[in-house]
């Protein structure tokens, strides 16, 4: 069965991020849909964990950049040094060649280095001097912001958010989750001790097999009018684009098969949407990102047939 | 310093209404003012509702800025003003509606949101129906029809940003044909307010043409080149044989030397003659003159409405003709008139001005002195004129001071009115009591409908003479001249070269066919649609079993079957919504029977989570309310297999049996 390695990574990672398996099935989720996840949290819930779980899980290569107001885009996509041996220009990948980035508080640099991480989300290559490298297979970018702190950072903007398929908070720990984790053992030294659940293969498996999930003509009118109330609602400012649409398609497929089923439900729509949507939509008036519950209403407004 | 204060928003604007909307409208108005500007509105009020028409199209065009509010807002003073001069008056319907149709130009620039266009449908839909206080014929039945289609189209365009015109116009359709049932109660059922629709006494009845109660020279020959209807009759048996069709009309005894007029006479409630020989039984539908005369066959004996008998044999209606009337009559072509006329009468009949014509009125003398009995004298008259050798034509020259002289002796050509008249004054020069009768000779027979419609052309005028024992007896002069024009009708006893009613040339057959066709059609409207009087509808409801019904049961009748269509309507809906499908069919009684016990679905919620809700409730049942709710899903949303039909008859059976508890 398809899912199985699927619950297997589920089972693994909840294991080490205590009391969070809504929030990891949704990152896993992201994972098999191809997409990159955003979160969006306050230091020291767990998002570096996160990281290197599902990294350690898949056997995925792992960097990590913290991001800083003079990082510039060379520290990212790397840079071409002049080799007196050869005569000759010589690329020194950066850390964006692994294959699980974790972009830490991506908001503190400057636009121009943000862009050049979300350039090659976007085209799964970088362009330098010319000259063009692919980025590995898979490529999954987690970023992340602190909402808390605004103080000298650069929030992304609109079209920039729209290349995260889905933006996640975590949370602190509910109080049983994280009394396990202050008696327990040090998640990083128990991180080292963990084998890969699925190899690379598998998980490039998971990933074609998600594409095949059937999504009836049915499902589609239901997402058509999903996003065509989006974008006639009175509370919000412009509505989703086609993108968000095929990426609300394209995560609800994955977590459809994480359930086990060959075909995507409604429910599967409604269990994503607001991950899908959130940092997508804003108000009219203030521009404040679209409030859950405003999200909710919207999920309500629209029938399932 | 600089605060990083977020700019003080303005106060928040709706958003423009869709560019379609507003073509859409503008098309109403168009559409809507089109028949009003035809038949009432003052000309420089048309012109003034096009411009602005005009000029909003040009700004929805360019896509200029809307126009200034204040500007607007002049422009309806003036206009205001304007109307207020040229009327004298804001009462009445026609500075009202005059008012109103300017306005719907003028807000056409004012529209800023969905409720603007909201506003001004609404006034559009109150336009269209002020078109029928003008008119009530099917044409304008139509255009008012496409205007509430147009304006349905209007408020869908609002509904949808992606806005396609022939889907639009297919649902706008729809819709008004949903509401055909709610026009039939509403039709049958709403209460009938006598007189005209809007009975503004001031301005209701103007510019009607028809016969009037005098006649001089030229005045029927105006006529006679228009193809107006005056009135259609419907015979029960065989109509009359077109010699017989006389429609007596206005009787006309006082003559001045060029105009006659009709006498003062009292009038009765019953008829004066002497009923004899068979009879014709018909109904008249005669359309507005705003006079009180009716016209009948000789000689009406009977009628169904409250009419009154003229002691010169017309009969009269009790008040002026200002709507298109209906009437049954009885008349009998051999009935008797005036045997025992009174001496006034007969006195009054004779009287000649002094000094006109007295060519004539010397030959008729000669007549009377040479003639032994009134019958002689009346063969002598007929022969004299017969002997002149007048021509009949529908040009006749002008004529001056002795208007009988110069007809008979000088110039010879006469329409009927020359011949009644000059008839009449020989006649009466010779002894004989005379006097001029108006009215209509002929009428065709629509083969379409059966129904013989008699027209303005058809407007003629004949004499009749008083003879002892035998009362008045119609005499028809121009018989003399041209015996075709009692025979065939005009066309035929016209000279050639002169001009004829468009209709009654050889040529136009196909026309002619088409006439028929829609005046069939027209007639038809009017008899069943527009004739529906409070009358009809008492006898129908009696005929459906409510005696006496008054307003009230009127009103409660009316919300009673308007409530009774709606929940059709409604359960028609469900019905539809829940055939087109069998597997949407088997999950909606799934759902009904939650919905029962008081746990209905929510409209966003998908299967599995509705059954897991459910089963929460009823936990007994759960997996089987899961297996349902699976099944269902993996049908409705899985991959189609071969077994899909027999699996949904499958699923139907499991919710079928399905019981709660």
């Amino acid at each position: 069965m398809l899912h199985i390695p699927a619950n297997r990574l589920l089972d693994a990672a909840s294991s080490i991020i205590l009391g969070k398996r809504e929030e990891l099935r949704l990152a896993l989720t992201c994972l098999i849909a191809r997409g990159h996840l955003l979160i969006e949290d306050v230091p020291g819930v767990g998002k570096t964990t996160l990281a290197h779980t599902l990294a350690s899980l898949t056997g995925m290569q792992f960097q990590r950049v913290q991001f800083t107001s003079d990082l510039l885009p060379a520290d990212i996509v790397g840079v071409s040094i002049f080799d007196r041996e050869t005569s000759a220009f010589r690329f020194h990948p950066g850390p964006i060649f692994a294959q699980l980035i974790l972009a830490d508080e991506v908001n503190r640099a400057t636009p121009k280095t943000q862009s050049a991480l979300l350039e090659a989300m976007e085209e799964h290559q970088v362009t330098t001097d010319g000259q063009t490298y692919p980025l590995p297979d898979p490529f999954f970018v987690i970023a992340t912001q602190n909402p808390a702190s605004q103080i000298g950072t650069f929030p992304l903007p609109e079209s920039q958010l729209d290349r995260f398929l889905m933006r996640i908070r975590l949370g602190y720990p509910g109080a049983e989750a994280e009394r396990a984790l202050l008696m327990g053992e040090d998640r990083r030294i128990l991180l080292e001790r963990v084998d890969p659940v699925v190899g690379s293969g598998d998980l490039a498996q998971l990933q074609q097999s998600a594409r095949q999930v059937i999504v009836s003509e049915r499902l589609v009118e239901y997402v058509q009018t999903l996003l065509s109330a989006s974008r006639q609602d009175g509370e919000l400012a412009g509505g989703l684009s086609p993108r968000a649409g095929l990426g609300l398609l394209a995560a609800a497929r994955a977590w459809a098969m994480m359930d086990g089923r060959d075909h995507v439900l409604p429910e599967d729509v409604q269990a994503v949407f607001p991950y899908v949507a959130g940092h997508r939509l804003h108000m009219t008036g203030d521009g404040r990102p679209a409030s859950a519950a405003t999200i909710q209403r919207l999920l309500h407004s629209v029938p399932v047939r | 310093m600089k605060l990083g204060l977020p700019a003080r928003n303005p106060k928040p604007t709706p958003p423009p209404p869709p560019l379609s909307a507003s073509l859409w409208l503008l098309a109403t108005a168009a559409v809507t003012l089109g028949p009003h500007a035809v038949t009432h509105l003052p000309a420089w009020l048309s012109a003034a509702c096009v411009l602005a028409l005009i000029w909003r199209a040009w700004a929805l065009r360019t896509g200029a800025p809307r126009s200034h509010a204040l500007l607007v807002m002049l422009l309806a003073c003036v206009a205001a003003l304007a109307i207020r001069l040229h009327y004298g008056h804001f009462f009445g319907k026609d500075p009202g509606v005059a008012l109103l149709a300017l306005l719907l130009c003028l807000k056409q620039h004012e529209i800023a949101s969905s409720r603007d266009i909201r506003a001004a449908v609404l006034l559009a839909f109150f336009l269209q129906l002020g078109l029928f206080f003008y008119d009530q014929s099917l044409p304008v039945a139509a255009l008012a029809l496409t205007g509430t289609l147009l304006a349905t189209v209007s408020l869908l365009a609002l509904q949808t940003d992606r806005f396609r015109p022939t889907a639009s116009l297919r649902l706008g359709g729809l819709m008004l044909v949903q509401a055909i049932p709610f026009l039939l109660v509403l039709f049958v059922l709403f209460p009938r307010i006598p007189g005209p629709l809007w009975g503004l006494p001031a301005d209701a009845h103007t510019g009607m043409t028809g016969l009037s109660d005098n006649m001089s020279p030229g005045s029927i020959s105006q006529l006679g080149l228009s193809e107006a209807i005056a009135f259609r009759a419907e015979f029960s048996g065989t109509p009359p044989s077109p010699p017989q069709r006389y429609w007596r009309g206005p009787v006309l005894t006082d003559f001045d030397g060029r105009t006659w007029r009709a006498a003062t006479v009292g009038s009765d409630a019953q008829p004066s003659v002497v009923v004899a020989g068979p009879a014709h039984s018909y109904r008249l539908t005669i359309e507005p003159h705003n006079q009180r005369w009716l016209l009948a066959l000789e000689h009406p004996v009977s009628a169904d409405a409250t009419v009154r008998f003229a002691r010169d044999q017309q009969l009269l209606a009790t008040t002026p003709l200002r709507s298109r009337t209906r009437i049954e009559i009885v008349s009998h072509p051999e009935a008797v008139a005036g045997l025992s006329e009174s001496r006034a009468v007969l006195e009054r009949a004779l009287r000649l001005p002094s000094g006109s014509s007295p060519r004539a009125v010397a030959t008729g003398a000669e007549i009377g002195r040479n003639s032994a009995t009134p019958v002689a004298t009346l063969q002598a008259v007929l022969d004299h004129i017969a002997g002149l050798g007048l021509t009949y034509t529908l040009r006749p020259p002008l004529l001056g001071e002795n208007t009988v002289d110069e007809f008979l002796y000088t110039t010879q050509l006469g329409f009927c009115e020359h011949f009644a008249s000059s008839f009449t004054v020989l006649a009466r020069a010779a002894g004989l009591p005379a006097r001029v009768v108006t009215g209509y000779q002929g009428g065709e027979i629509n083969p379409v409908d059966g129904v013989m419609v008699v027209r303005q052309s058809d407007a003629h005028a004949w004499a009749e003479v008083w003879l002892p024992e035998r009362g008045w007896q119609r005499v028809d002069p121009t018989a003399l001249a041209a015996p075709s024009r009692i025979e065939s009708g005009l066309a035929a006893s016209l000279p050639s070269g002169d001009p004829l009613p468009l209709f009654a040339r050889p040529a136009m057959r196909w026309l002619r066919d088409m006439r028929h066709r829609w005046e069939a059609l027209s007639n038809a409207w009017n008899q069943t649609v527009i004739g529906f009087s409070a009358g009809d509808q008492r006898r129908l409801l009696e005929r459906l079993g409510f005696s006496e019904p008054d307003w009230k049961a009127l009103t409660g009748l009316l919300g009673t079957l308007s409530v009774a269509l709606m929940l059709g309507l409604f359960a028609w809906a469900m019905r539809q919504r829940a055939r087109r499908d069998p597997l949407d069919g088997t999950w909606q009684a799934f759902c009904n029977k939650f919905a029962r016990k008081g746990c209905p679905r929510l409209p966003w919620e998908g299967p599995m989570d509705y059954a897991e809700r459910l089963a929460g409730r009823y936990p007994r049942q759960a997996p089987m309310l899961r297996a349902i709710a699976r099944t269902y899903a993996r049908l409705r949303y899985g991959r189609a297999s071969s077994r899909h039909d027999a699996e949904i008859r499958e699923l139907r059976t499991r919710v079928r049996q399905l019981r709660i508890d």
